[in-house]
């Protein structure tokens, strides 16, 4: 008897264990799939409920009225152009800073590692800072979006922790050939670190694409520089806050606008719009970004 | 005999020149590679502090720095005896201390019986699937939870209801009670699988032999999990919590700002709502200041106190 539960008892474990992972694999992806399929189903009949994960009247009108509307379209066209400069600035701006506080020979290296870990502690505030952007005529400016993130100090140290575990007769070796440093930066060292400016790369532009604190602060008077976020919040804010369904922003075409769609459809589509480029990516970087987690938590 | 001696030292003075100049060279490339972004830097996050004079003064903006009115400390005394800031301050600290109890709990508790897992395509697939919330934006989350909660056919109501564990429909978002909760389960919900990274990590970077050895004196898993496992990740979790006391006053700011409502206002509200209502919706951005250094200050010193702790820990990976 004893023996059996023994053997029992793994088998046993492993079934709990597997169907508590399954559980939480549904929790995380059911309210996912559910949006996905309140997208693809026909507004007035997601009224009556019943929409789990698949579509009851199948159709393409939610999206076609989310693009219809110009402001949407302007939207996604910023979200995309703010994470592509962004992310390409800033990695080249911080990998390059990297680069200079990896090498032990450089004189204002502590100092500067200092300056730039420090930012990670403190902030001046929201107050200060907004002083700073309006006197830096950022407000209702497109730079507010790539400007003020450049730099994260996080980033900088998962990119110099790798650097430091690259070969140094790389670097030496082409010291002897005489290259410079910036040419070693730019021919040696970049193209060695694809790893993890990959992983740097991804949580940029997720936090560029995520983005909607700024627009709200510094742009949200500029129609032309709303990005998909804030348009998702507005509509987000307006549902929560008034149980009035609010109309849809001049839509384009309001007869079929009127017959199909509801706010809550519309909002469906944006979510799967705003959600699915990066849901697309990540996956294929997911071995990237666990070493770059690990870099980024050895600190020194 | 001395003029070899001589042909040598300029020999020597001349290569110790070329070396030199041959150093500083280099080091100047180095110092413009990173002159754009220390410029960057001063400018965007030390230029700012500049800006806490305005915590002790009476701030116009019309008027030039030296017309403003100064007052001392009466920004913050006006802080600590007004209900509204010890509200907030109360919220801040509840929450952030909800938050990161579940956050640690449901992540180590994920990695632990993630890793005992054995088969390996499963595995990796809940993995996956574990950090997909994380790569979605608060605005998205948030909408997510308000319809899973929402009295109309909201996920959460229905299955309660559905379990006989309620009746009807709670109003989840338009009760204070419930609002630290959601909050506190929204984290959960998002970051548990990217939280569980570092602890997966710390897993399998544990010696297998201490295991198998375990096997051989006859431990079962749960002896294995509580005497080998837990241990193994025993020094990571005592950083990342040190770590972690230093942003008590980072309850966060859009969760609570896209979830609350007028009817939870008392118990939603953070300090750094606050700033943003006093600051830029009334104009007091003098206050806002204030309460915006308070924040800068305690995080600073928990950051050193727990800087310290963990030294005396034998660790040496902070700051």
């Amino acid at each position: 008897m004893r023996k059996r539960t023994v053997q029992m008892e793994p088998v046993v474990f492993g079934t709990v264990n597997a169907i508590i992972m399954l559980l939480l694999a549904v929790v995380t992806l059911y309210p996912f799939l559910n949006t996905l399929a309140v997208s693809f189903n026909a507004g007035l009949d997601t009224i009556r409920g019943g929409i789990y994960v698949w579509p009851r009247i199948w159709t393409l009108q939610n999206y076609k009225a989310v693009f219809i509307t110009g402001t949407v379209f302007n939207a996604f066209y910023i979200s995309i152009a703010r994470t592509i400069i962004a992310t390409l600035l800033s990695l080249f701006l911080t990998t390059m800073l990297a680069y200079t506080v990896s090498r032990k020979e450089y004189v204002f290296r502590k100092p500067i590692t200092i300056i730039i870990v420090m930012t990670m502690y403190f902030n001046a505030g929201l107050i200060p800072y907004y002083f700073l952007i309006k006197d830096l005529h950022l407000l209702n400016n497109f730079l507010v979006y790539v400007v003020p993130g450049l730099i994260s100090a996080f980033n900088m140290i998962v990119i110099r922790t790798y650097i430091g575990t690259l070969s140094e007769s790389l670097i030496e070796s082409a010291k002897v050939d005489g290259a410079g440093d910036f040419r070693i930066f730019m021919q040696v060292i970049l193209p060695l670190c694809q790893p993890v400016l990959a992983t740097v790369a991804l949580f940029v532009a997720v936090g560029q694409w995520n983005s909607w604190f700024d627009t709200f602060l510094f742009a949200s008077s500029k129609q032309e520089l709303s990005t998909l976020q804030y348009e998702l919040m507005k509509l987000l804010s307006s549902a929560m806050n008034s149980n009035s369904n609010p109309a849809l922003q001049n839509g384009g075409d309001p007869n079929a606008a009127k017959a199909m769609v509801t706010p809550l459809s519309i909002r469906a589509a944006i979510t799967i719009v705003a959600s699915v480029p990066i849901l697309i990516v990540y996956p294929f970087l997911q071995k990237y970004f666990v070493v770059g987690m690990q870099l980024g938590s050895v600190k020194e | 005999m001395a003029k070899p001696v001589d042909a040598l030292a300029v020999k020597a003075t001349v290569q110790a020149k070329k070396t030199r100049r041959k150093f500083f060279k280099n080091q100047s490339q180095l110092m413009w590679m990173s002159l754009p972004v220390l410029l960057y830097v001063m400018v965007f996050s030390y230029y700012p502090i500049w800006g806490w004079t305005m915590a002790f003064q009476n701030y116009r903006p019309a008027k030039t720095f030296a017309q403003q009115e100064w007052v001392g400390l009466k920004q913050f005394k006006f802080l600590f005896t007004d209900d509204g800031f010890l509200r907030v301050l109360r919220n801040t600290i509840g929450m952030s201390a909800i938050n990161m109890v579940l956050g640690f709990v449901t992540a180590i508790i994920f990695a632990i019986l993630l890793n005992e897992v054995k088969n390996k395509l499963f595995k990796r697939s809940i993995q996956t699937i574990s950090y997909l919330p994380h790569f979605l934006s608060w605005i998205i989350v948030t909408g997510i939870v308000a319809s899973s909660l929402s009295v109309d056919g909201g996920i959460v109501n229905e299955v309660l209801m559905k379990l006989g564990i309620i009746n009807e429909p709670i109003l989840w978002l338009s009760e204070p009670k419930y609002f630290w909760g959601i909050v506190g389960a929204s984290h959960v919900w998002k970051e548990v699988g990217w939280n569980a990274i570092i602890y997966l990590a710390a897993i399998t970077s544990i010696d297998p032999s201490l295991y198998e050895a375990a096997e051989i004196d006859g431990a079962n898993r749960y002896h294995k999990m509580w005497y080998i496992t837990l241990p193994g990740i025993k020094s990571i979790v005592i950083i990342l919590l040190i770590m972690n006391l230093g942003w008590i006053l980072e309850a966060g700011f859009e969760v609570q700002y896209l979830l609350g409502n007028g009817v939870v206002v008392d118990w939603s509200e953070t300090i750094d709502i606050f700033v943003l209502k006093y600051g830029l919706k009334q104009g007091n951005y003098s206050l806002a200041t204030a309460a915006g250094i308070f924040k800068t200050v305690v995080s600073i010193t928990l950051i050193y106190a727990a800087n310290t702790i963990a030294k005396r820990f034998g660790e040496e990976r902070l700051i």
